[in-house]
């Protein structure tokens, strides 16, 4: 267990390194200068354009050269600073992501898991029932085929326009001061409702299908067929079904929460909810190196961190893990 | 572990059940949109174009303000101002303007102003400081500009941009913090609203129930809150404006307006069509030091190839109107300069048989037959035309821009790279065609205009305009000398303008396309007596930033809760 932890961790830390080095190295790969794209607009004479252009490049200390800056960058990263944001100048890209994620997590965390959960069991339950299955199975396919966006508009429209029952713009409404109370929290769930709802549509199909198809075929497999003819009760066979299916679940669910940190792009751009994915979006368009790697340096944490902790479940819930480990050492 | 979850949702019904949230009166608030691209962080007047809009106009005021529609440069913090000689301009404040910490503004404030650059190098008009022969503050309200050698149009210009700042709270930051710094917790200016509060996708402005203006000019804002919010997307401003309630003014570019506009009351500038009041125009750029679109002959056949009014009509639904062979604005503060003569003599219209016949003059022919024109020595060119991806409107139009040129046996292709790809490109002259318009936005004096369709290039760098690289003397002098006739000599100015004329539609450097709108659509169950051609309420209705002065805060003063 010990050599297997340290092991995994060695591993963890050398891809994160590389991980990050490569967040360092892509956004400045790309064509096009960002000071060049921040100062674009400025109506002023041609020469203070360009004493300003020389100040900010000074400023984000992108007047040294590469090798320097990529020191200076790890540098300032064990002192837990990333840097300024070019777009959403002046401010720190920390305090920018500390802004935005709280929104992204209470959206994206309970859909997932939700999602995953409901879409297990249902998964699980239509796969032994033939006509649910034949029933329900099309209708989830429509549904994990649907194009988000299209989706997302169509929710916001019928229910926020022409139903007029849901807020179709921002976290909480654009009349109400934040505060601790009843008022504040439900117009929050108001304007939370819609964007969970979407999320949670799209990605329960997938599961659902996802768990439907494993129980068949775990069904349909030897150690089933086996315990079967030995007349084990059917629901003791499903149980051990479910199981044994459950386990690529687990995985896919992991690399959902590991990418959570990015947020949910489309959904912010349909209903207009605050969060990172829009930032990140921006950013990148606009190639602010430093917020494109503050986002991306949550997300590598947020994916090693997850894939950690199912590599750590799996030694529980997976007996093979158990036999290899002890099998090793 | 149960004990601890009742515990807690014991304590949250408690809490929460204490505490109210503090709602914004519908009737006291308005809410805009159009302005707010970003989270709001900067909130500096000494950077304008990071500065969230209402920062200037809302919150810092300038000493004077423009109105477009009227072509009135008015006094706003100034009582007074004039030229007194040729090189001496003398402003008179207004007695009893205070900041809204409490401190008088004086004449010792606007010296300050005009005199940033000295305290901060780099302060982004050092070049007008530079003019400066001195500026002296006569006593408490008056201050004097010596100039040594007088840019009357620039000074007209400048003196409805710069806000004035307090002296007591600025004079002692540091140059970072006045040149990159975001000036939060220092925001105290004199203008009708406080900066109250912001989150990442809206921006709360508190009424100044001090507003000099209530006592001196008998001007009172009415909303008690401009909640300025962000948007994500068009589509979902679209919805707001058909909810009806939401969102008060949008001062977004909205497909689809006049298909709605009637069933949902969505109130514009003009009943019908054009909709909207033009804000700025739009120019292609051609890249006069790239082979063959050095050759004017090839600029002036685009501009007769291509058809503006089809763009105006595909693209904008007729919410926009062509442009005039000049690129000038159809106010009069620009149009009082428009040589009809030259128009007349030189102009363009749509006449692709035109286009073709100077081309075929010029010896572009199809010599390899491969369905388009090669350059006079038989080389085959083409040419991209390039506008950032996601500009929808732009996007559509350089479609329909390749398409016309194509019809008279040109080249052309759309190209959509992403902003800064597209900057770096025009600023760096490494594009054939492009469309821009980033300050031929209306003002005072068609200088502006100018300005910036030659501005300098340094460091081989174009990053204020002159994106089509033109290096002529002649016009760069003229420019100069129109920027050094008095304002009141207008016909001084005509003069120089008729030659400028007369050599841009020559050279054709940038082909004028058509006018982008002052985009305004404004929802009226909360709020009336919107700005429009048949209003008493006559004011630009514009609220982007940096453009308050123009009429926003005017628009403020006379709108009415219903």
């Amino acid at each position: 267990m010990f050599r297997y932890m340290r092991r995994k961790i060695i591993i963890y830390l050398l891809t994160f390194v590389v991980a990050v080095t490569l967040d360092w190295i892509i956004p400045r790969l790309m064509p096009g200068n960002p000071i060049i794209g921040l100062i674009s607009r400025l109506a002023s004479m041609p020469q203070q354009v360009e004493e300003l252009y020389a100040h900010l490049t000074k400023a984000f200390g992108m007047d040294q050269p590469l090798w320097k800056q990529y020191f200076m960058f790890w540098n300032a990263l064990f002192n837990g600073d990333l840097g300024i944001s070019i777009t959403v100048y002046p401010k720190p890209v920390l305090d920018l992501i500390r802004q935005a994620l709280p929104y992204d997590l209470m959206l994206t965390v309970p859909a997932i898991l939700l999602s995953w959960i409901v879409g297990n069991k249902f998964g699980a339950f239509a796969a032994r029932k033939k006509r649910l299955d034949n029933w329900v199975l099309p209708v989830w396919y429509v549904v994990t085929a649907t194009p988000y966006l299209w989706l997302g508009i169509l929710l916001s429209w019928a229910l926020g326009v022409v139903l007029d029952i849901f807020p179709i713009a921002g976290a909480y409404s654009f009349s109400i001061r934040p505060s601790f109370s009843w008022e504040f929290i439900l117009d929050y769930l108001h304007h939370w409702f819609l964007p969970f709802l979407s999320l949670f549509v799209v990605q329960l199909g997938g599961w659902a299908i996802g768990m439907r198809n494993m129980i068949i075929y775990e069904l349909e497999a030897d150690y089933s067929r086996y315990l079967e003819t030995m007349g084990a009760p059917p629901r003791l066979i499903r149980r051990y079904a479910f199981k044994n299916a459950l386990l690529p679940q687990v995985t896919g669910l992991a690399v959902q929460l590991g990418v959570i940190v990015t947020g949910a792009l489309t959904t912010e751009i349909v209903f207009s909810y605050p969060g990172i994915g829009y930032l990140l979006n921006q950013a990148i368009l606009q190639e602010d190196y430093f917020l494109i790697q503050g986002c991306f340096l949550f997300v590598i944490l947020g994916v090693l961190i997850a894939n950690f902790v199912i590599d750590i479940v799996y030694v529980f819930i997976d007996p093979r893990v158990r036999l290899s480990m002890g099998g090793d050492s | 572990m149960k004990k601890l979850l009742v515990f807690m949702v014991l304590l949250t019904v408690l809490l929460g059940g204490m505490a109210f949230a503090e709602r914004y009166e519908r009737s006291e608030t308005i809410y805009c949109g159009g302005g707010l691209w970003g989270p709001p962080a900067n909130w500096n007047p000494a950077q304008p174009w990071a500065a969230v809009s209402g920062t200037i106009g809302l919150i810092y005021e300038t000493l004077f303000t423009y109105d477009p529609l009227t072509d009135a440069l008015t006094p706003w913090l100034a009582e007074s101002g004039s030229w007194i000689d040729d090189d001496t301009y003398r402003v008179v404040l207004r007695d009893g303007i205070e900041w809204s910490d409490g401190t008088p503004m004086t004449s010792e404030d606007v010296k300050f102003t005009f005199e940033l650059p000295a305290y901060f190098d780099g302060v982004h008009y050092t070049s007008l400081w530079e003019q400066f022969e001195s500026v002296v503050a006569v006593d408490e309200l008056t201050v004097e500009f010596n100039f040594r050698n007088p840019r009357y149009h620039e000074w007209a210009y400048q003196i409805y941009q710069l806000p004035v700042l307090p002296k007591h709270l600025w004079e002692n930051l540091s140059v970072d913090a006045v040149l990159t710094g975001s000036n939060e917790g220092n925001v105290i200016g004199s203008g009708p609203y406080l900066f109250e509060t912001y989150d990442l996708d809206r921006m709360i402005y508190l009424k100044n129930e001090n507003w000099w203006a209530q006592d001196l000019l008998g001007l009172e804002v009415v909303p008690k809150r401009v909640v300025y919010a962000r948007f994500a997307s068009n589509n979902v401003v679209l919805g707001m404006m058909m909810k009806g309630e939401e969102l008060d003014v949008s001062n977004f570019f909205l497909p689809g307006i006049p298909a709605i506009k009637g069933p949902y009351a969505i109130h514009t500038w003009y009943e019908d069509e054009p909709y909207m009041l033009s804000d700025n125009t739009a120019f292609l750029f051609v890249n006069t030091q790239k082979k063959p679109m050095d050759d004017p002959t090839l600029r002036r056949a685009m501009a007769f190839a291509i058809n503006s009014n089809e763009i105006c009509k595909r693209v904008f639904e007729n919410m926009v109107i062509p442009s005039n062979p000049l690129g000038f604005l159809p106010i009069d503060g620009w149009m009082k300069y428009y040589s009809q003569e030259a128009v007349d003599a030189n102009g363009f219209v749509y006449d692709p048989s035109m286009a073709k016949k100077m081309l075929d003059e010029a010896g572009y022919k199809d010599v390899n037959k491969d369905g388009f024109r090669e350059a006079p020595d038989g080389t085959p060119f083409k040419m991209e035309i390039v506008v950032p991806f996601g500009w929808t409107d732009w996007m559509e139009s350089i479609k329909i821009i390749a398409v016309n040129l194509q019809a008279v046996g040109l080249n052309a292709e759309a190209k959509f790279p992403d902003y800064n790809k597209y900057f770096e490109q025009i600023s760096t002259g490494n594009y054939d065609l492009a469309i821009n318009n980033f300050n031929s936005k209306l003002s005072v004096t068609p200088w502006t205009l100018y300005n910036w369709l030659f501005a300098d290039i340094i460091n081989d760098r174009a990053n204020s305009g002159n994106f089509e690289r033109y290096t002529n003397p002649e016009m760069l002098d003229l420019v100069d000398a129109f920027n050094e006739v008095p304002m009141a000599d207008v016909e001084a100015g005509k003069a120089i303008m008729a030659d400028v004329a007369e050599i841009f539609l020559r050279d054709m450097p940038a082909i004028p396309l058509w006018y982008n709108g002052m985009w305004f659509q404004a929802n009226t169950n909360v709020w009336s007596n919107w700005p429009g051609e048949n209003s008493d309420n006559q004011s630009y209705p514009t609220t982007w930033g940096g453009t308050w002065q123009l009429g926003g805060v005017m628009m403020l003063t006379k709108i009415q809760p219903k």
